[in-house]
């Protein structure tokens, strides 16, 4: 056990963990925030992304010691003082999801790129996304969704 | 519990519903306007009514409180097809109401009646007409409330927003929730009702957004997984190395010297929990396990002409005229056999589940397309009766058909929270995931077909093994022609599969059309026919017609040359009702073998339709999903053991294989809705592979089309 601490979704936050722990786990578990979500465990679908320091990162794979001190942002603090995010509205506005189990991950994974590459090109979006995955196969609206919010459409 | 995001409202107000007769059904539900109506095969219903004592006449019902809100009870679920929107739509319309004013209620034993199950295109197929004519049915008591309370006939009265006013004074009015308050009406809906033509709609037929799209954006939409009790467990249970495997010895005291593990070893349950998930992963990793294994019999490779030499006699599922005299009267003859793999389903949201178990009573909150089917096997499991488990799905992550068996992850969760006496949450790994999974049956397909000098088809004769006859019915104009069938899926399938198998996806249809639809091609060419033509001289089904040329006119069949190496394809298919006709351009490089789909316009007569952007949705959906069975979704096993293992072994569709798509919708006003949920992804391969056979000379046949299987149909 030690001492961790960071900031999550803009809170300063401090935990008892085993630094051994995936991210992803601790979320879902004492932190109570279950939108992001377990797909693979291995880091191959994407559906754990959470954003740490402007970049996307799998949390499967993300061990709490790595965490320390780090800024990290999950699904549910894009939404700001109620406002959803802009990605968030163009996921509804597109209909770019369908049973929601990816929709975090891929929204998160987009914003994490999107603050590195505020204007992608189509090539870029495709390429930034592609190991996430949607079974749904809602990939032209997720596509269509990203583009809205890079404004390259 | 109340989304009032997405209009899921899981109310708790009756956890003491026990025996669930039609009269307790009816009095958990309140007062108000009460209709209770049936959706689907009134056979199915009947049987399983009988067999248990629930309302064998109704499976869903829709209320009208006091409040003027509408509440819509069913035993099917949200899975991703967008139900709770569609629905609540087609009610909405009907009884002239906000869409805001409908609340769904969904997939939880104890609140609604009886359903069988969440499959395929059934939902808005038979669940709309149903819900529209039980709406239709509230809508005519409103009426009739609101004529004496109006003191005005009828005919006089309008209903607009919730309300029913006269037509010639609009404050004159009185509001559903009036009419509904403090009383207790209930009808049955069993004949016909009258519905208002799909002219007069104003909210079907228009775009509406997802009602769970806030929910899912916002991660606070909650799926099985992210259900949390105090105390709960993490469960991690003992798998064998493959199906047929035997446990021969188990040593699980490495497991049991971890803090806080509990280890269960009971009735062949060997589990191990803890209340961090990942420490439960690391027990199980330190249980020490030998298995007998037989050695395989078949393999990735091998299994076609396995499932040939077992293939139980055939059934004949149609037949016209007389496959002899087609032979006869045949200038040219085909002959092809078409094979496709297994295929996992994969939905994102493994399966998973929470039980807990409350003295002689067990709560299970469960991902499944089947709730009420797994109520039963969770009782059976558990040697108690089905009224005392109260299976409830929340949002299900994927389904695809791989949702509707037998529950597994219910039952184990549900007998380790009875052992343990706390709660028990079961989510399977990837790996187990793709290991229980019941597949989409390998299956071959044989075809003869002959055409006359002039080229028509004068024979067909179509077998399908172990795939179904799904949209195998013929629509062409051959006068002899039969399709057989050689065992199903899901059933005479003793010694034929090495794992469970099921229904994916439009099950067996894709096989049907990528054979039918490839013989045509070949056909075709064999005619010097362009493959549009041929169809059209072939078909005089004016749906079927009408697609092909939808497709054919949007996409540019034929205008411009192809380009090296790349073709055009067209292939058409009929399923669940619907019509759809799908055009594809492929650019193959002949080096790797390398398929990239280009462009795919689809296009579908699914009668009327409730919610256009979603049914395009739903058809860039099943055609993006499509290109997955048709190139790249291969599932490697060896005996029992399926090699798969996790997403890097399995390829599913990707952002970078996507092509360009279009989705038309080709008016039908006429027909009541069809299905929209499977139609589009039954001609993707086929259309594909004709695509791939313009652009290289090369014939495929069989799925998935990989690089290897494209390059050596290449060398011929
Ligand atoms: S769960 Fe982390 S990448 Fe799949
Ligand atoms: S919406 Fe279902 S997996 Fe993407």
């Amino acid at each position: 056990m030690e001492t961790i601490r960071f900031t999550l979704n803009g809170r300063p936050t401090s935990l008892e963990v085993d630094g051994d722990r995936m991210l992803l786990w601790v979320l879902r578990g004492e932190l109570e925030l279950t939108g992001t979500k377990f797909g693979c465990g291995a880091g191959l679908c994407g559906a754990c992304t959470v954003v740490v320091d402007g970049e996307p990162v799998r949390s499967c794979r993300l061990a709490m010691r790595d965490v320390r001190g780090k800024d990290i942002t999950t699904i549910e603090g894009l939404a700001r003082d109620g406002k959803l995010h802009p990605l968030q509205e163009q996921f509804i506005e597109h209909g770019a999801l369908q049973c929601g189990f990816c929709t975090s991950g891929m929204i998160m994974n987009a914003h994490g790129m999107l603050q590195k590459n505020p204007r992608p090109t189509r090539e870029q979006i495709v390429a930034g996304m592609d190991d996430n995955l949607c079974r749904c196969a809602a990939h032209k609206r997720i596509l269509e969704a990203i583009e809205a919010v890079a404004g390259t459409k | 519990m109340k989304d009032s995001e997405s209009g899921l409202e899981v109310p708790e107000t009756a956890h003491a519903g026990l025996a669930i007769d039609r009269r307790q059904f009816l009095k958990l539900v309140g007062s108000g306007i009460l209709v209770t109506f049936f959706v689907g095969d009134l056979a199915v219903l009947d049987a399983d009514a009988q067999r248990r004592d629930y309302p064998a006449d109704f499976n869903a019902y829709l209320r009208i409180g006091a409040d003027g809100r509408v509440t819509v009870w069913s035993g099917k679920v949200e899975m991703g097809q967008g139900v709770i929107t569609s629905l609540a739509q087609m009610a909405a319309e009907e009884l002239g109401v906000a869409l805001e004013a409908i609340d769904m209620v969904l997939g939880d034993t104890q609140l609604c009646p009886w359903d069988m199950g969440t499959f395929g295109s059934m939902s808005t197929r038979f669940f709309g007409p149903a819900l529209r004519g039980a709406a239709a049915e509230a809508r005519a008591v409103l009426l009739e409330l609101a004529s004496a309370h109006l003191q005005a006939p009828v005919a006089k009265l309008r209903v607009a927003d919730g309300a029913v006013f006269l037509a010639s004074d609009p404050h004159t009015r009185v509001t559903f929730g009036q009419l509904a308050g403090g009383r207790r009406i209930e009808r049955h809906l069993a004949g016909k009702p009258a519905l208002r033509s799909f002219a007069e709609f104003t909210v079907s037929g228009q775009p509406a957004r997802r009602r769970d799209g806030f929910a899912k954006v916002t991660g606070t939409a909650k799926y099985a997984g992210d259900m949390r009790l105090p105390g709960m467990f993490y469960a991690r249970l003992l798998r064998p190395p493959a199906h047929d495997a035997t446990l021969k010895s188990v040593d699980t005291s490495g497991a049991g010297k971890l803090p806080g593990v509990i280890v269960v070893n009971q009735g062949g349950l060997v589990a191990v929990l803890h209340a961090d998930p990942e420490v439960a992963a690391r027990a199980l990793d330190a249980i020490k396990a030998t298995f007998d294994v037989p050695p395989a019999t078949v393999d990735t490779d091998t299994i076609f002409d396995h499932l040939l030499r077992v293939a139980p006699p055939p059934e004949e599922h149609e037949r016209r005229g007389n496959p002899a005299a087609g032979e006869k009267a045949a200038a040219t003859l085909f002959e092809h056999r078409y094979e496709n793999g297994y295929g996992a389903h994969a939905p994102m949201e493994t399966h998973t589940a929470l039980a807990s178990v409350e003295g002689d009573k067990v709560t299970v909150w469960t991902s499944t397309q089947t709730p009420f089917p797994n109520q039963q096997q969770v009782a059976q499991a558990l040697g108690i009766a089905p009224e005392k488990v109260h299976v409830i799905t929340p949002f299900v992550g994927g389904g695809f058909g791989g949702k509707s068996g037998a529950g597994l992850q219910a039952v184990e969760a549900a007998r380790l929270a009875k052992i343990v006496g706390r709660p028990v949450q079961v989510a399977w790994t990837r790996a187990e995931e793709f290991f229980y999974d019941a597949f989409r049956p390998a299956a071959v397909v044989k075809i003869k077909s002959g055409i006359d000098g002039g080229g028509r088809i004068v024979l067909w004769d179509h077998r399908v093994y172990w795939a179904g006859s799904r949209s195998a019915e013929q629509f062409y104009d051959v006068p002899n022609s039969a399709v057989l069938t050689y065992g199903q899926w899901g059933r005479d399938a003793a010694g034929a599969h090495p794992f469970a198998t099921g229904p994916w996806r439009a099950p067996g249809a894709n096989l049907n059309v990528f054979a039918r639809e490839s013989q045509i091609d070949i056909m075709a060419a064999s005619a010097k026919a362009d493959p549009l033509e041929f169809r059209l001289a072939n078909t005089s089904d004016p749906r079927m017609r009408s697609v092909l040329r939808a497709a054919a006119e949007r996409f540019g069949w034929r205008k411009s040359p192809a380009g090296a190496g790349r073709g055009q394809g067209i292939g058409c298919g009929i399923d669940a009702g619907a019509y759809v006709a799908l055009a594809a351009e492929v650019a193959v490089d002949k080096g790797t073998g390398s398929v990239a789909v280009k462009r795919i316009v689809c296009a579908q007569d699914m009668g009327q339709v409730i919610n256009p952007d979603g049914a395009r949705m739903q058809m860039e959906g099943c055609v993006t999903m499509g290109l997955g069975y048709a190139l790249s979704e291969t599932l490697r096993f060896k005996g029992g053991d399926v090699l798969v293992h996790n997403f890097n072994a399995y390829e599913i569709p990707r952002f970078s294989g996507l092509p360009a798509i279009e989705a038309i919708l080709v008016k039908n006003d006429a027909l009541t809705p069809q299905g929209g949920g499977e139609p589009a992804i039954v001609p993707v391969g086929a259309a594909i592979a004709n695509a791939i056979c313009d652009a290289t000379g090369a014939r495929l046949f069989q799925m998935p089309m990989t690089p290897e299987r494209v390059k050596k149909a290449l060398a011929g």
